[in-house]
Formats: structure tokens, C-alpha cells, sequence
């Protein structure tokens, strides 16, 4: 195996990064380089809205939702996949921004089937509490109603589709941490489903280790363990990203 | 001072946003000083009044009926209110939309009777091919989600609106 290049074991000391300073809302946050605005930001206690980033994991960017205004002409850019630069500026709440957040969570909404009221994760699912703290109360597009399966091959874990919002976290915690890389995305816009392997039943995917991380990572009810009923799944997303953050997943 | 004029409907629902409304216990009481409730599945009124100031509409629009009679009443209110996630969002009575309307018949009054096997006609309105919330059909002004909406988020609501405020609402979750 070829040793890594020497630019990229560089960044694994943080001691070697250069601190730098952005300016969010017109503050002066101090940070370093090789950090990523999302990063940046909750470090110094501020707080963006997200999804598909989860602690320990690459960041890709897939819903949306941490979308900042950056520089003087306020471009949209993802906070999670967007790195530091000194002197950055960065608006992180605006009327803006909210209005477009809460767009990007009526249409996760109105994709698929998330009838909280029937789902093992009500109460405790992260789309659900955005949607409450971001003043989501109608959906304005019409709503899919797609017809979609549910594996329930494993014989300890459910994959609902009828749930799943795409944010891949299940994808990258299989992959970057546990080493299976058993799920994937297939398909392309409306059409992409999450898939076990060569897309068999999960039951079937033999690089699965059964060990459940995908289901923990899950930000909503479309993975969970079997023989929970409504409101009753908890997940160990902490335990999780902190597993992860030991692997040193992020280097 | 006259009394705000209020209603509350029961469209494709199970009633249990009805009782989560009941549940306001002795804040009904406050409620009740301050509005004549005109039309509701709890009072005798057979036919939706004119004139009504706020109205509660609960359930999903499920039938040709439910169309109709959320039409009269948008017509006949001033402030319109989706109460509870069947009413926002479908929920449940949704859950049939991705099956067509027929199969469901079927396997239900026919494959699964063991009497009188044959899909009812009499009686009852023609469902829509799909349940719908309420916003898809006519201008709704207020959502409170959730199944069923808090009891004190029901009360906090109604409370703005019979003081003839619109109150927007944050931190209320579906479910």
C-alpha cells in the first residue's frame, strides 16, 4: 500500500494549522484553516441547521440546509462543505436564508411519505424538530405520495424508503467508519434510493457486519431497529459520531 | 361586545384533534366567554352558517363531499384554520394515495368480507382518488399541526384569533 502523501498527513495535527479569523454576523470568530464554515461556526457556539452532517463523517453537502451567505455579495454556499478563508464574511441567519430553509424542508417533506404521527422516531427525528424550529407548519408543494418499499429482510433492522431523505449519513458511517460500505445512492434526482450493496435485499448484502451504525447515524425514522413501535426509537447518534471522531474518519 | 362566531368541522379524521380540543378543560370555559361555537360535531346546527369568524377544520379531504363542503365553508369564514395533520398534511388518511383507489375497494369490501361482498355505493359520498389537506383546495390562513395538536397550543391559537390576531407559529411539530 502506497504511503500517504505528505500534504495530506499534514493536516492530520491541527497544531500545524494556521489560526486564521472570519467574520460571522460582523463578529470576529477565530478559527483554522482546513475548517469549514459549519465547523467554525458551532465551535464558537453559533448554530446552523443541518442535516447529512454528522460529527467524525466528510461533510457532502446534500441537503442543503446549512447554506450560508458568504463575501459582500451574500453568494449562497454549503457551510458544511465550505472551507475558511482569513477575512471571510458570513451571514449564517438572515430572512433570506430562512425562507430558503424552510423550502428545502417542505420539499424533503413533500418527496416522500413522513407520516410522523405512525413513525418509530416521532419525537425524537431531526427532520421533524427542524421543521418545528424553523416554523414549518404547512408544505406548499403537493405532496409525492410515492409508492416505496420497505426492506424488511435483517433480522434486527428495518429500512423504511417511505422515510428517507437521502442524506447519505448511513452511506459514509458504513464506509468511512466501520469499513463495510455497504449502502449506496442510486439513481439520479427524484429517482435516487438508497441501495445495500448490488441493490439486494439487505438481508442478502454480505459485507454487512449487522453492526447497526447506519441505523444510529439515521437522522429520521427510515432506519430503525425491529420491533419498535411508534415514538419508540431512540438513536445513539453522539455514540456514533464520537466512534466515528476516534477513527479519525475526518483526516 | 358580540361574540366571535366560531365553528369546528370534522372532515377525514379519526375526532381526535375534536379531542384534543376538549381537553382544554377549563380553558373552554375562557373560550366560551368569548365565542359562540355555531356549527361543530358537538352542537345540533345541521347546515354551515354565514358569517362565521374563525373555523377549525379537522381531517383530510378524502370525498367528493369533503370537497363541497370545505368550498361552503371557506365561503362562509373569514379566518380558515387546518387543525392537526390530517387537515396539513394528509397524514394517515393519505397513507392509501400511493395504492389506487380501486384496489383498495376491492380488497377491502370485497377480498375481506365474508357477507355481502360488493364495493358500497348507497349512502355514502365517492372518494377522491386521493386524500388531500385542505390547503390543495381552498386558502387556508392557519396551520396547527400536529396529531393531535397540543391542547395548550389549540387554546394559545384560538385565544389570538378570538382577539382577532393571526398568530405565526414556531417550534410546533407534525406528529
Amino acid at each position: 500500500m502506497r504511503p500517504l502523501p505528505a500534504v495530506r498527513r499534514e493536516r492530520v495535527t491541527s497544531m500545524q494549522q494556521k489560526s486564521i479569523s472570519i467574520r460571522i454576523e460582523g463578529e470576529l470568530v477565530p478559527t483554522r484553516e482546513n475548517k469549514t464554515i459549519l465547523e467554525a461556526a458551532r465551535e464558537s457556539g453559533r448554530s446552523i441547521p443541518s442535516l447529512c452532517h454528522m460529527d467524525g463523517l466528510h461533510d457532502v453537502g446534500a441537503c442543503r440546509l446549512c447554506i450560508v451567505e458568504v463575501g459582500g455579495s451574500g453568494r449562497l454556499a454549503p457551510a458544511c462543505t465550505t472551507p475558511v478563508q482569513e477575512g471571510l464574511t458570513v451571514v449564517i441567519n438572515s430572512p433570506r436564508l430562512a425562507s430558503y430553509r424552510r423550502m428545502i424542508i417542505e420539499l424533503l417533506l413533500s418527496e416522500r411519505n413522513h407520516v410522523c404521527s405512525v413513525c418509530v422516531s416521532n419525537g425524537h427525528c431531526e427532520l421533524q424538530s427542524l421543521a418545528a424550529s424553523l416554523g414549518v407548519t404547512s408544505v406548499r408543494f403537493p405532496y409525492r405520495y410515492p409508492r416505496l418499499g420497505v426492506d424488511l429482510s435483517q433480522e434486527r433492522y428495518v429500512l423504511d424508503h417511505n422515510r428517507c431523505i437521502l442524506c447519505s449519513r448511513c452511506v459514509r458511517v458504513c464506509a468511512e467508519v466501520e469499513g463495510a460500505h455497504v449502502w449506496d445512492i442510486m439513481g439520479r434526482g427524484i429517482h435516487s434510493r438508497l441501495i445495500s450493496e448490488m441493490d439486494q435485499p439487505w438481508a442478502e448484502a454480505a459485507s454487512c457486519t449487522r453492526c447497526g451504525k447506519c441505523v444510529q447515524a439515521c437522522p429520521t425514522g427510515a432506519m430503525a431497529e425491529k420491533g419498535r413501535a411508534v415514538e419508540e426509537m431512540v438513536k445513539l447518534t453522539e455514540v456514533v459520531a464520537q466512534a466515528a471522531g476516534r477513527k479519525g474518519a475526518r483526516i | 361586545m358580540s361574540k366571535v362566531k366560531l365553528a369546528t368541522v370534522w372532515l377525514d379524521g379519526c375526532a381526535g384533534c375534536h379531542m384534543s380540543l376538549l381537553d382544554l378543560d377549563e380553558g373552554l370555559l375562557t373560550v366560551a366567554q368569548q365565542a359562540d361555537l355555531v356549527y361543530s360535531p358537538l352542537v345540533d346546527a345541521t347546515e354551515f352558517p354565514e358569517g362565521v369568524d374563525v373555523t377549525l377544520v379537522e381531517g383530510a379531504v378524502s370525498s367528493q363531499e369533503d370537497v363541497a363542503r370545505l368550498r361552503e365553508i371557506r365561503a362562509r369564514t373569514r379566518v380558515l384554520v387546518s387543525l392537526g395533520d390530517c387537515a396539513t398534511t394528509g397524514n394517515v388518511p393519505a397513507m392509501r394515495n400511493s395504492v389506487p383507489l380501486q384496489s383498495i375497494l376491492q380488497r377491502v369490501y370485497v377480498e375481506g368480507a365474508d357477507v355481502g361482498a360488493a364495493v358500497p355505493s348507497a349512502g355514502v359520498p365517492p372518494l377522491l382518488p386521493q386524500a388531500r389537506p385542505l390547503h390543495e383546495f381552498v386558502k387556508v390562513d392557519l396551520h396547527l399541526p400536529g396529531c393531535p395538536p397540543n391542547p395548550q397550543a389549540i387554546l394559545g391559537v384560538v385565544g389570538e384569533l378570538l382577539q382577532g390576531r393571526l398568530p405565526k407559529l414556531v417550534g410546533v411539530k407534525f406528529g
